[in-house]
């Protein structure tokens, strides 16, 4: 065994428990924040063990994408949620947790099965290393057109549909008694006007 | 291409002259280039810190720092020592883990973009193919780092300070990508060094600007927004925020804070040089002066001055564009944070995308001159 791969087995196996102890804290924190930072955490592992796999592009990607896009909004929503509510214990939660707990390890098992029993075909060709983004830029635009562009069209769905719910041209200046304009209303902590609070 | 001076090679064949094994060698060999680049980019921070001072003095007719060392150069020493003698504090109802892993999300993707800067052909610590998108990749890790530590401090103007810097920092990443993309479009690859090597040949006249005006346009506000430099340092607006995200922070997590911003600016600037202006390609370049004088390009010490003048170019370059920042600081007020946001999404997007587009047609068109 030479130098690299001992650093390699070194690196896998803290890449390996780090996404798995950060994953196991994401479900098993109360805190919604700490589970959306170590969300950030399990994503970055899994770029390293991308990296581990010569395929620099996915693992830059997963950084840019996971980490910086979506975990990102992830917690800038978190921030941003304007509600006020007690945490309420849901009555049973024992038993529910119980049971959650043995449907993901009956799913794990499943999966565990099928990744053992399956016969990978795994391609003998040496890793494209560096060249790795051409050779995916190849794919995308060559065998792989069509999912490439109905991705595209899936993102624009979800952007329009962002704006539509985002936008909000309908703010009531002095609410109907009858409730009628709740309906157009985000469920959101009404607004108090900032001198609201020295004109008593 | 010129495989110029191997030091690497030249290092590890002498430790194996002394008897030591070759992957012992390697591995001696393997921290030195990182132990450098960052003793470098430290030695950098302070010189911009000191820049900054005395620009910023300049511009407001004082003197700046004048008795700590020659023209005050020792200043940003000071101020480090300063910070390390400080208390750290931690807020009593501060998220303690939060508070502490905050700064040091915010540094570590920064020192490691270093990987990436080319100050030769082959001075470099690691010619990765994904070279710039690396770069934007590790720097959209940052404004996590701000999130926490604005969160953790539990106070609303550190929390408004990282909701902006994470807004921000979203909104400008966007055009920053599309501008890069159009450079490796023209240089058909993302590694730094392919993308100096494509500019070299002419001189000033091979340099990026010329060919992609409106996109360094956009890579530098772009760049300057990602920093949170004026007129984007709306995160640590200090008349309406005290001071951002770090307003709780103290000693040497402030440090940190302090650190990781004048990196991120030197990190920037040494950026635009090498997209735009040529990296360490000389203004005439220099295998033109050496042929007119026949020295062969293989003469050791004309390697050895072509990296000096390498490194020397790209820091010189890199100090104008620092320069230049700082004076736009002193004398360039700061924008609204709807500005910003509008700046970013309604102009910056779509003049990045128009750029990216007639790049795509000019380089299908003038294939010669646009990198076919």
């Amino acid at each position: 065994m030479n130098l690299a791969e001992g650093v390699q087995i070194v690196s896998f196996g803290i890449l390996a428990a780090a996404v798995l102890i950060s994953a196991l804290g994401v479900v098993l924190l109360k805190n919604v924040v700490y589970s959306a930072f170590l969300l950030g955490g399990s994503f970055i592992s899994m770029a390293g063990l991308y990296f581990l796999l010569n395929a620099d592009f996915v693992a830059a990607a997963q950084v840019l994408v996971y980490v910086g896009a979506i975990n990102v909004l992830i917690l800038f929503a978190i921030m941003l949620v304007n509600k006020q509510e007690e945490y309420v214990v849901v009555k049973g939660a024992g038993v529910r947790q119980v049971a959650t707990a043995l449907v993901c390890l009956g799913l794990f098992a499943l999966l565990g099965t099928m990744v053992v029993s399956t016969p990978w075909a795994i391609s003998s060709v040496a890793p494209a290393g560096d060249g790795s983004i051409v050779t995916i830029g190849i794919h995308f635009f060559t065998d792989f057109l069509l999912p490439f562009e109905l991705v595209s069209v899936l993102l624009l769905i979800a952007l329009v549909g962002a704006i539509v719910l985002a936008r909000r041209e309908f703010v009531p200046e002095n609410l109907s008694p009858s409730g009628e304009d709740e309906a157009l209303m985000l469920p959101e902590r009404p607004r108090e006007m900032v001198s609201s609070r020295d004109d008593k | 291409m010129n495989p110029g001076i191997d030091l690497q090679g030249t290092f590890i064949e002498s430790l194996q002259g002394f008897g030591i094994p070759a992957g012992a060698a390697k591995a001696i060999w393997m921290p030195l280039p990182m132990l450098i680049v960052l003793v470098g980019s430290t030695v950098a921070v302070l010189i911009a810190v000191w820049m900054e001072r005395k620009v910023s003095a300049a511009a407001q007719q004082r003197i700046g720092p004048e008795y700590i060392g020659p023209l005050g150069i020792l200043a940003p020493l000071a101020d480090g020592l300063k910070l390390v003698f400080k208390e750290d504090i931690i807020p009593a109802k501060a998220d303690k883990w939060l508070f502490t892993f905050g700064p040091m999300i915010v540094v570590i993707p920064v020192f490691l973009s270093f990987l990436i800067v080319p100050f030769g052909e082959n001075l470099l610590i690691s010619d990765v193919g994904m070279g710039v998108f690396l770069w934007i990749a590790l720097s959209s890790v940052v404004p996590i780092g701000l999130l926490m530590s604005g969160y953790a401090s539990n106070n609303k103007y550190s929390l408004l300070g990282g909701l902006r810097a994470t807004a921000q920092s979203l909104a400008y990443e966007i055009p920053l990508a599309l501008a890069v993309m159009a450079i490796a479009m023209m240089s058909n690859s993302l590694s730094t060094v392919d993308i100096v090597q494509h500019q070299s040949g002419y001189g000033l006249l091979g340099w990026n600007v010329w060919r992609q005006p409106v996109g360094f346009i956009i890579f530098f506000i772009a760049a300057l927004a990602e920093c949170e430099r004026t007129p984007f340092d709306l995160p640590e607006a200090e008349e309406e925020l005290v001071a951002g995200y770090q307003t709780e922070y103290s000693g040497m997590k402030f440090a940190l804070f302090y650190l990781g911003s004048y990196v991120n600016l030197t990190l920037s600037a040494l950026l635009v040089s090498i997209l735009y202006l040529g990296g360490w390609e000389a203004p005439i370049p220099v295998g033109l002066i050496s042929s007119t004088f026949n020295i062969s390009d293989a003469t050791p010490w004309l390697q050895v001055v072509t990296g000096a003048i390498g490194i020397v170019m790209t820091l010189l370059k890199t100090y104008a564009l620092v320069f230049f920042i700082v004076l736009i600081r002193w004398t360039i007020p700061r924008v609204r944070i709807d500005q910003l946001l509008n700046l970013g999404w309604k102009f910056l997007l779509p003049v990045a995308l128009a750029n990216l587009l007639a790049t795509a047609g000019l380089k299908l068109t003038f294939p010669a001159f646009f990198g076919g």
